[in-house]
């Protein structure tokens, strides 16, 4: 996969979609393309988290431990998924354990790369603050509903 | 000697000026009708006869050879002069620094670097210069004076006279002037000691300046001491000049009274022109040792101040004596016994007591933890036991030693100190860990020319009363460490190095480290056998499998680099730079052969575009040119312009060097890391037909250049680790270095390497300071330094601020262990480690207020609660 194609797939992903070309190029070409393996973690909850992930290819789950010490699995992503920008964007250390479920791999957008590129090209902030505001939304609608039952 | 020569030449001078004289009054203007005549000069009769050019001709020639003589003394007076100086300059610099190593520790704090390394350095260099001439200047010059005076006064005495009638003047009037120059040039060298000490502090200080905006403040001061220098300078010029016009003022007269009263008897008849002449040219000679008396004067009137305000500034009280530094002990022999203080008291400079009426006993096999708050003085009681300051009454005695006299070849090899003082020297890491074992010449420099060589200077050293040992001889005291030689002493250090808990960072930077294959031919094997395995193991599993990609001479490597691939081999010098592949001819040559060349020119095209694209919008500073671009912010605008005048379908517009820049481009290029998609495969097969064709045709010239990738081969310019990997670790695949580093750690078990792979990491080099190790590295190091030498007592305090807590006790632990038959005292910054230990002192206020077992001191409130100190 070429770093065309790689355009092409950043382009799906909501947060980048109205980013122009040449920016995602960019982007593309300064982030790190990496394989996980089925089995491995993207990243582990608590630790600092230094990266965001979009995954080009194949699934992970997004796995809870509680407080008891289970662990639960919350969540699916896929292709075109954005994971682990929270960490980044609030220094707080990582939410979740986000586990390879296939072989999968996924475009690492580093903390300092991803900071550096809001702050060039602020019509991503604001792309970002869209994304976030929506799934905020989203969130507040659950828990209405979660405390509606 | 210089004496002897000087009194030797006087005669020769005397005739020198005599000959003139003679040549003119005798030989050219002689009365014809004398000739020929018997050679007869100064009395003297030659016994032959000459006729009237003959004896001209003789005349001239006896001058030339008068000339030589002359000059020749010259020559050999100033090369004893210099020679006397540069001794002399030698011996004061040698005793400075041996004074500022014998500095007791406090003098440091009033007397900064940038003080006493000018004064070492270039102060005392005109000093040396000096010296030279303080010897033989007075008499050469005086007695060259003499000669020409007495030679002017035999001519005519009242011409002589009237010619240095003003000279007692200048005698009285120059050193006068002299004194307010060299006075303004004391203050001279003050000011620019101050001056040197401010650069100092901001270089060091330069980070509160940035924190708080004070650069301005900063500059203004600076200004102002510049200001203050340049007030004094320029004095020190106008009073130098005025000198100057005096001196010549009064040089000038002496013609005037020649030409004047001369020229008078001259034209009475009482005295010939050639003696007139002669005075001329004598009195012209006069001029310039008189100018050397004077400036000899004036010289040593500048250096006595000179000398003064250095040595004053080298004799601290409580020097240390310089037998406490030199005398050897008898033996060598373990402590045993007590180390007792006997009332010490330590007040600071306002005579408060820091340490106040110390009693306190322990064995020598005992481990000692000192506790206390901060500002309780239990680091100034470790600083005490370890005599790095004396009490200021009481006694401290280590197994019948009182230490205020012991030499420091029991204080510093019978015991040692880890403060917060501890220093790493720009060296490797095994000097540094070895520093504490090198106390005296112990055997030859084993290469036996260089040797030798050190032994032909040893006079020369003598001489200036220097040190004769040879720095670069054996000194490491191989039995201090418990080692016969340099493979049981690898063991010592290996095992202290466990103790610090350095071996980690140390076998990474082994990993790093190259070695001679010849030299260590051992552990070259070795690491070609962790080849195999290596490959081995990753080519069995599944899952290692990607994790690196071998060199195979007939595969391309998409980890590699377009340039690593075509050359496929390490090169050694700076011949193949892969940032100037596209400059290389033979480079050039070879892709032509296979056709290439066109290609590589498309290809750079492409990435040339691809990078402006990219990079074009960027402002020129910003951080992504140098993490990501081939191109730098600087070439960038070259390459759009190429681009916006030749299209990609007229390459051959192209200008030369524009080609070579180009198709330099995609040698940078890694398919698995960049992704352009330009590398294709076929593009790969062709890089691996060139390939081919670079080594095998490769001119005898290049051949020393680079080494070939052979897996039967160690790469000797190619660090330990990449020998093992022979491939490159995979880009794209998730924690690849970690994963390659565990598989390699297994491989460096099995086989044993891990000993030599950590012992090429202490031939790391720290750097300046130590500033390629972090600082709990350095910290480290220095008590792994203290360790080795196996001191009888051992005391640390405050030297590991910069290592976590639970590694410190984990050092803790091992090192009571360690030391269980001998002294251990540790100042513990947090009480609940003092469990470990036989005995504590508690401290409170500078005052012992108990001591004894743990479980005596954790009675009752416990010790935290027993060295509260509310006032703190």
């Amino acid at each position: 996969m070429s770093l065309n194609d790689e355009v092409e797939l950043l382009r799906q992903v909501p947060i980048f979609a109205n980013i122009e070309p040449a920016k995602l190029k960019l982007l593309a070409f300064t982030s790190e393309r990496l394989k996980f393996r089925k089995g491995h973690d993207l990243c582990v909850q608590g630790d600092p988290g230094d990266a965001a992930f979009i995954i080009i290819e194949g699934e992970a789950d997004i796995i809870i431990q509680m407080e008891n010490g289970e662990s639960k699995t919350v969540n699916k992503i896929g292709k075109h998924q954005i994971v682990g920008e929270i960490a980044i964007l609030c220094d707080v250390p990582r939410t979740a354990t986000v586990r390879a479920s296939s072989d999968v791999i996924v475009l690492r957008i580093s903390k300092d790369l991803f900071f550096r590129l809001v702050g060039e090209f602020p019509q991503m902030a604001v792309q970002i603050l869209r994304e976030l505001a929506a799934r905020l939304e989203n969130t507040t609608a659950q828990l209405a509903k979660a405390l509606g039952n | 000697m210089l004496t002897l020569m000087a009194v030797l030449s006087f005669p020769v001078l005397y005739i020198f000026y005599e000959l003139p004289k003679q040549i003119i009054n005798g030989a050219i203007q002689g009365d014809p009708e004398t000739f020929p005549q018997k050679a007869e000069l100064f009395g003297l009769n030659f016994g032959f006869s000459v006729d009237h050019i003959q004896w001209l001709i003789i005349l001239c020639l006896l001058f030339l050879v008068l000339v030589v003589i002359n000059q020749a003394f010259k020559y050999i007076i100033n090369v004893y002069k210099g020679l006397t100086g540069e001794r002399m300059l030698r011996r004061l610099r040698y005793d400075l620094y041996s004074r500022v190593l014998r500095f007791p520790k406090g003098t440091f704090k009033n007397m900064s670097q940038g003080e006493i390394i000018p004064m070492i350095t270039a102060e005392v260099e005109p000093l040396g210069g000096f010296i030279g001439d303080a010897f033989a200047q007075p008499i050469f010059q005086g007695g060259q004076l003499l000669v020409i005076l007495g030679f002017l006064f035999a001519q005519n005495p009242f011409m002589a006279a009237a010619a240095v009638a003003l000279y007692p003047i200048q005698l009285y009037l120059i050193p006068k002037l002299q004194m307010k120059v060299n006075l303004l040039g004391k203050e001279r060298v003050r000011r620019v000691r101050t001056l040197s000490d401010r650069i100092g502090e901001t270089v060091q200080g330069v980070e509160e300046v940035h924190v708080h905006d004070t650069s301005r403040r900063e500059r203004a001061e600076f200004s102002y001491q510049l200001g203050g220098i340049f007030q004094v300078r320029y004095k020190i010029y106008r009073q130098k000049f005025f000198i100057k016009f005096v001196n010549n003022f009064i040089q000038q007269l002496g013609p005037f009274f020649f030409y004047s009263i001369g020229g008078y008897l001259v034209i009475k008849g009482s005295l010939e022109v050639g003696t007139l002449m002669a005075a001329i040219a004598a009195h012209k000679d006069l001029a310039s040792p008189w100018k050397e008396l004077l400036g000899y004067y004036q010289k040593q009137a500048d250096s006595k101040i000179k000398y003064d305000q250095v040595i004053s500034q080298f004799e601290p009280v409580d020097m240390i004596d310089e037998a406490a530094q030199t005398e050897e002990p008898k033996d060598n022999n373990s402590l045993s016994g007590e180390l007792a203080l006997t009332n010490v008291v330590l007040n600071d400079d306002q005579e408060t007591a820091i340490v106040d009426g110390a009693n306190i006993k322990f064995s020598l096999n005992e481990s000692v933890a000192l506790v206390g708050s901060p500002g309780s003085g239990r680091e100034d009681l470790a600083m005490l036991l370890a005599r790095l300051i004396q009490p200021s009454s009481g006694s401290i005695n280590l197994a019948g030693n009182d230490i205020a006299d012991a030499p420091e070849s029991l204080t510093g090899r019978r015991m040692s100190f880890v403060g917060s003082g501890g220093y790493v020297f720009s060296s490797s890491l095994a000097d540094n860990l070895y520093y504490g074992l090198r106390h005296k010449q112990i055997g030859e420099n084993p290469d036996s020319e260089k040797a030798k060589e050190f032994q032909s200077t040893i006079a020369i050293s003598e001489a200036s009363g220097n040190s004769i040992d040879d720095p670069n001889a054996l000194w490491t005291d191989y039995l201090a460490a418990g080692a016969s030689n340099d493979d049981s002493l690898v063991e010592q250090a290996l095992r202290v190095l466990e103790i610090a808990d350095l071996t980690d960072d140390v076998y990474q930077l082994g990993l790093r480290g190259t070695i001679n294959p010849e030299s260590k031919k051992q552990t070259a094997d070795l690491v070609l056998e962790a080849r195999t395995k290596f490959l081995e193991k990753i080519s069995n599993e599944k899952e290692l499998a990607s994790l690196v990609e071998s060199f195979d001479i007939n595969a391309y490597n998409t980890n590699a680099t377009v340039g690593e691939n075509l050359i496929f081999g390490n090169p050694t010098s700076d011949e193949f730079d892969m940032n100037h592949l596209g400059n290389h001819q033979y480079v050039m040559k070879v892709l032509d052969k296979a056709g290439l060349k066109e290609k590589m020119l498309h290809t750079g095209y492409q990435v040339a575009a691809t990078m402006v694209e990219l990079f074009a919008d960027l402002p020129p500073d910003h951080e992504f040119f140098q993490q990501f671009s081939f191109i730098s912010s600087e070439e960038l605008p070259d390459f759009q312009s190429i681009l916006g005048r030749v299209s990609k379908e007229h390459l051959d517009q192209l200008k030369e060097d524009e080609a070579a820049k180009l198709v330099g481009l995609p040698f940078l290029l890694v398919p698995a890391r960049h992704r352009l998609g330009i590398v294709t495969e076929d593009f790969q097969r062709e890089i691996l037909a060139a390939r081919k064709i670079f080594s095998d045709e490769l001119p005898d010239s290049l051949k020393t250049d680079i080494e070939f990738y052979d897996s039967s081969r160690y790469i000797t310019g190619a660090t330990l680790q990449d020998n093992i990997l022979f491939g490159k670790i995979a880009y794209g695949e998730a924690e690849a270095s970690e994963r390659v580093g565990k598989v390699l750690a297994e491989v460096i078990a099995d086989l044993g390497l891990r000993k030599a792979i950590v012992s090429v990491g202490l031939d790391f080099n720290v750097g300046i300071s130590g500033s390629r190790l972090t600082l709990a590295q350095r910290q480290k190091l220095i008590l792994a330094r203290s360790i080795i030498k196996k001191p009888d007592v051992l005391i640390v305090s405050d030297g590991l601020s910069a290592i976590e807590t639970n590694v410190v006790e984990d050092i803790m632990k091992k090192l009571v262990s360690e030391m269980n038959d001998r002294c251990l005292i540790w100042v513990l910054p947090s009480v609940s480690q003092a469990a470990l230990f036989n005995k504590i002192i508690a401290m409170k206020k500078g005052k012992i207020i108990k001591s004894g077992s743990y479980e005596e001191l954790n009675s009752g409130g416990g010790i935290a609660k027993l060295i509260e100190d509310k006032n703190t």
